[in-house]
């Protein structure tokens, strides 16, 4: 601050506090529509409470999803999604950092052509080829498999782009040295690279667990069986019987427990969330 | 820049590319390729008339009125979510940059919505908006408003883009509060001891200074407008009533899935594709000069 003008700085403070209460407004209503019971969620207006049907409304959608639209428990779904999140979030970096290791401490032909296929996916998001990669998944069989949710998506150029930043910045005498005390490639990196990028690991993997956590298009295509769905496309069949059947109270507790584990994971990890985002974009 | 130390080995690279390169080509490459090529290819729903027909599925693209709708409402949708979602980041961020106390505390309570699902959001909000019981339905009613995204196509649209910008507003304050502390204090400060108040200070001297910051987010936005937000429409008013919601990526999916015109869904992801192109290569020229800037 510049210089000192108290009333200022109190309508400072109540802009950002409207900001975060209008930010926090759908979290905290969710919240308490998933404590009532069906009838106080269906009378106009809603308690703006919470109610005492909490556990009751967790424990129903966890172990019997929605009884009227939807029976795919959520535990199931939870759990695949989280299996989404880790395989797309680990995969990830995995190739994209053997990609850029090869890329940025090797001489070979084809060298820029593979550099530029993997810069050219940036072109390609999911959305534009849909039916095609649908077909080419079904084709291999494997639709309704861990492999066909998450195979597709794990090619990145964000990552790998990030990863050969970051090796070209690390010091030319480490990997002489290695070199010289007769360490192999494959030595160096585990050795040497591996500890270096943990900070760059730790920010990607935040970045990359929210996006497979949250993915929707693809998992929609590729599941067709309930044991299958993610969390995020559970809540969506739960409304799928229209306004009469919808339970607001349990897509609502549905909705908390999806949004859980990303969120956690941004506010427990905000250094490397913050980091992973803007590195991402360089 | 180039490494001058580098190990040798006549397989090695190969074997360390080769899952990223086979996934690509894969998953990518010939998907996409599949797309360009069946968009000039004229089929029955069961692909057992196939007929190449060259640009007709573009020409007869642009010819429909329906197709036309839909880049109008996009356009729309996407000059509102990029419009409001910077005006209220940049208005966040700018009294966040200033508060001395509780800056960071602010920060942990506004970037949480970036890992809120853009479905999830969509049915927040389709929760609070619902037009029997919705809370801020309610609300609305108390004030004179009839309320209902179901009928009412520019309600629907409203609804769209007030989760859009609600799900997008994290990532756009944290990129500009880290803009607005890049920028350096003597500047700042050499303006208020010229007299310039906090209003003029903002405009001369800390919006100029952002705006690599804004081009960057505005191009990011678009994006996001175009391409991430199919969830949102799918999951809260399936593009409808009628088509006033229906954005083109929307409209892709279903007449692939729902009307199963394969040529024309083809011919749009073609189209889609050429917009991501234009938009990728306008931020990487930018983000170059940047570099040298």
């Amino acid at each position: 601050m510049v210089e000192r003008r108290p009333l200022f700085a109190v309508a400072s403070h109540l802009i950002l506090i409207a900001g975060v209460a209008i930010v926090a407004l759908p979290l905290y209503v969710a919240f308490v529509a998933s404590t009532l019971s069906f009838d106080q969620v269906t009378t106009v207006p809603m308690p703006m409470l919470p109610g005492a049907e909490a556990i009751n409304n967790y424990a129903t959608v966890l172990e019997h999803g929605s009884g009227l639209a939807s029976r795919a428990p959520v535990e199931r779904m939870m759990w695949n999604s989280l299996v989404m999140a880790l395989v797309i979030a680990i995969g990830k970096i995995t190739i994209s950092m053997l990609s850029a290791f090869a890329i940025v401490y090797f001489r070979f032909p084809l060298r820029r052509t593979f550099f530029w296929l993997i810069f050219v996916t940036l072109m390609l998001p999911v959305e534009v080829r849909i039916f095609p990669t649908y077909k080419v998944v079904s084709d291999l069989g494997l639709i309704d498999t861990y492999a066909g949710l998450t195979l597709p998506l794990i090619a990145s150029a964000t990552a790998t782009f990030l990863f050969r930043q970051f090796f070209l910045t690390v010091p030319e005498e480490l990997a002489e040295a290695a070199r010289i005390d007769g360490a192999g490639p494959m030595r160096f990196f585990r050795d040497v690279l591996f500890p270096l990028s943990r900070t760059n690991i730790a920010a990607l993997f935040v970045i990359m667990f929210i996006y497979g956590w949250n993915q929707y298009l693809w998992p929609l295509l590729i599941t067709t069986q309930e044991n299958m769905y993610t969390v995020v496309i559970g809540i969506k069949r739960m409304m799928a019987g229209g306004d009469q059947a919808t339970e607001w109270q349990l897509v609502m507790a549905t909705a908390m427990l999806a949004l859980l584990p990303p969120g956690i994971i941004v506010i427990a990890m905000q250094r490397w969330f913050v980091k992973g985002l803007v590195d991402a974009e360089k | 820049m180039e490494k001058r130390v580098v190990w040798r080995s006549s397989w090695l690279p190969y074997a360390l590319v080769a899952p990223q390169i086979v996934i690509t080509i894969v998953f990518f490459f010939w998907p996409a390729s599949q797309a360009v090529w069946q968009s000039m290819l004229l089929q029955d729903a069961f692909a057992a008339n196939v007929q190449f027909v060259w640009f007709d599925n573009f020409v007869e693209l642009f010819r429909d009125p329906r197709y036309l709708a839909s880049f109008r409402v996009t356009a729309v949708f996407s000059v509102l979510v990029t419009v409001i979602g910077l005006s209220l980041a940049l208005l966040l961020a700018t009294f966040a940059d200033r508060v001395v106390r509780g800056g960071g505390l602010y920060k942990t309570l506004l970037i949480w919505p970036y890992s809120v699902a853009a479905a999830v959001a969509a049915v927040l909000w389709v929760f609070l908006l619902n037009p029997t019981l919705g809370v801020l339905t309610h609300v609305l009613r108390a004030m004179g408003v009839e309320w209902n995204y179901l009928l009412n196509a520019r309600h629907a649209l409203i609804l769209i883009v007030v989760a859009a910008v609600w799900k997008q507003i994290s990532y756009n304050f944290l990129f500009f509060l880290a803009g607005l502390q890049s920028i350096p204090r003597s500047l700042i400060e050499a303006a208020a001891i010229d007299g310039a108040g906090p209003g003029r200070r903002f405009w001369t001297v800390v919006f100029p200074l952002l705006s690599p910051t804004t081009f960057f987010l505005l191009v990011v936005n678009v994006v996001y407008a175009f391409f991430d937000t199919f969830a949102i429409v799918d999951a809260s008013t399936a593009g409808g009533p009628v088509d006033a919601t229906t954005i083109l990526v929307y409209k892709v999916w279903r007449d692939g899935t729902q009307a199963l015109d394969l040529g024309s869904s083809n011919a749009q992801s073609v189209v889609l594709m050429l917009i991501v192109i234009t938009l990728t290569v306008i931020q990487f020229r930018f983000i170059e000069r940047k570099v040298n800037y």
